[in-house]
């Protein structure tokens, strides 16, 4: 069974339309991406998964006991309200002292515990939210244009650590981003949408798709000569994964270089 | 209860049930920007005193239940879309208005309007000491037991949808305590300083504070201050009690902000 999915669900707001008829599963392990241009409905489909939204048609069903992380587009932490780093690490949940210093540990940043989340630079905000999100191993963790705001080395950066926590936590991976060509090199599984879902499937599957170049142009054919597909995990069935997609495309990639 | 029997410890300790559950509570109100929400709560419930005398109920019980039906009615508006500042502060004053006009109406209360509006913390009776920790010790027993929650929802209410938190639920705590504070405050600082007593330490404490739980309990001392200081001062300089205490707060505020932007001064110089 998928971890969550989304049956036909249709989103209006205020008398306008952002969703409809949105099929969407994400199984174990996966890492899929939305891509949409601005106002197609990306953010929209994240809240309505993570249960934001009430989907106004279709439902949403979640696996038992799903733990899911978050890392919002943006946090805007009031002035008005203290909030240094290992406070907030521990937020929703109360962690000891030594789990949040190995958390910053891992999220390759120093011990930043007592520092103030306004003091800290956009990198390591970024890397602290994903820390956050990452505290109580989720088996789905979201993420919400999160390399906003970040120059490319960091968001290249921000990417290659998403792959280290999947391969470590064995987590799925649902995110939103702009970055087209990254996106394309880390994702299995790419959704472009716009207000329904255009197409979706294999990363250079969706760049091929007419539906794909109708929204982003023949632009991205540049973008796309970055594409590097990097296989540094397994997926033999021992490992009693379930996957709705074939992996046979190391063939389709050389044929594609 | 010997002690109770001296009507300024009675206040005393009116004023320290007040400041311990206004001051903690009072920090949710100033980290969600909900300032004006407390004010809108706080003046309405002059219009439940007038209904609660003139229908011959306690005043505790009438002014609970405008503060509520106020709290829910601006909390249900908020996250509509409407400009509300400009909502809060229509239903502010006029919830205050109507309450004043009603209050004319009552015959021999005028005497009394004074001390609803600015509050007869030396009047407190044994009765009122119960009411008044009553709710104190519900509205701190509720943050301590929602605390986490309340935090994640204050930060940012996607981040708590996904932790399987339900924001809204927590709004609504906030608002049954905002509620409840204000309809115990009364008798202490009157239905115009409640929210004072609400802002006034949480904002004095926020340059002290690094974490909320420090902040919380530095506004809780700092109002402790702020109201047993109030007492012998405003007996000294026979001036009104209620308007005294939330003098002595702000005072405490401009030293702890102005000692914090000493600091950065020197900091940076």
């Amino acid at each position: 069974m998928s971890l969550i999915s989304t049956q036909a669900v249709g989103v209006q707001l205020g008398g306008t339309r952002i969703l409809s008829h949105v099929d969407f599963a994400i199984d174990r392990g996966e890492i899929v991406t939305i891509v949409g241009p601005n106002g197609s409905g990306k953010s929209t489909l994240l809240r309505v998964i993570i249960g934001a939204i009430k989907p106004t048609e279709g439902q949403v069903i979640s696996a038992p006991g799903l733990r899911v992380g978050y890392v919002p587009q943006k946090l805007h932490i009031d002035p008005t309200l203290p909030m240094t780093v290992g406070r907030f690490l521990s937020l929703p949940r109360r962690h000891r002292r030594a789990t949040i210093r190995k958390a910053l540990e891992q999220a390759g940043l120093p011990d930043l515990a007592s520092r103030q989340m306004t003091n800290l630079s956009g990198g390591q905000f970024q890397r602290v939210l994903l820390a956050r999100a990452l505290m109580n191993s989720p088996d789905l963790l979201i993420l919400d244009e999160a390399t906003q705001g970040l120059d490319q080395p960091g968001a290249a950066a921000f990417y290659q650590r998403i792959a280290e926590v999947r391969a470590s936590l064995g987590c799925a991976v649902l995110m939103v981003s702009h970055d087209l060509h990254v996106v394309m090199a880390a994702s299995d599984r790419v959704i472009c949408l716009n207000g329904h879902v255009c197409c979706e499937g294999q990363p250079e599957h969706v760049a091929q798709a007419e539906e794909y170049r109708a929204l982003f142009g023949t632009g991205t054919q540049g973008a796309l000569a970055l594409y590097r597909h990097t296989h540094d995990h397994a997926h033999d069935d021992a490992s009693g994964c379930t996957h709705d997609h074939d992996h046979d495309r190391t063939k389709d990639h050389e044929a594609a270089q | 209860m010997m002690m109770l029997d001296d009507f300024m410890m009675r206040a005393a300790l009116a004023g320290l049930g007040v400041a311990l559950a206004a001051a903690p509570l009072g920090c949710f109100v100033v980290w969600r920007r909900m300032a004006y929400f407390g004010d809108a709560t706080a003046h309405a419930s002059i219009l439940g005193v007038a209904m609660a005398l003139g229908f011959g109920v306690s005043v505790f019980v009438g002014a609970l239940v405008v503060a509520l039906i106020m709290a829910a009615t601006v909390s249900s508006l908020s996250g509509r879309g409407y400009a509300m500042d400009t909502l809060l502060g229509v239903l502010a004053h006029s919830a205050l208005a109507f309450g004043l006009v009603a209050v004319s109406f009552l015959q021999g209360v005028r005497i009394d309007l004074m001390g609803y509006l600015f509050g007869d913390i030396l009047a407190v009776g044994k009765s009122d000491l119960a009411v008044i920790w009553g709710g104190a010790v519900l509205v701190v027993a509720l943050l301590i037991w929602r605390w986490q929650a309340l935090l994640t929802a204050t930060l940012n209410p996607d981040l708590a949808k996904a932790s399987g938190i339900d924001p809204r639920a927590e709004q609504l705590g906030l608002t049954l305590a905002l509620a409840l504070v204000v309809a115990v405050a009364i008798k202490v600082v009157g239905v115009l300083l409640i929210a004072a007593m609400l802002i006034v330490p949480a904002a004095a404490a926020r340059p002290l504070a690094g974490t909320p739980e420090r902040m919380a309990l530095i506004a809780a001392a700092l109002a402790s201050v702020a109201a047993l200081g109030g007492l012998p001062v405003s007996f000294v300089f026979d001036t009104p009690t209620g308007p005294t205490i939330v003098c002595i707060a702000a005072l405490i505020f401009t030293l702890t902000t102005g000692a914090a932007a000493l600091g950065r001064a020197t900091a940076r110089g």
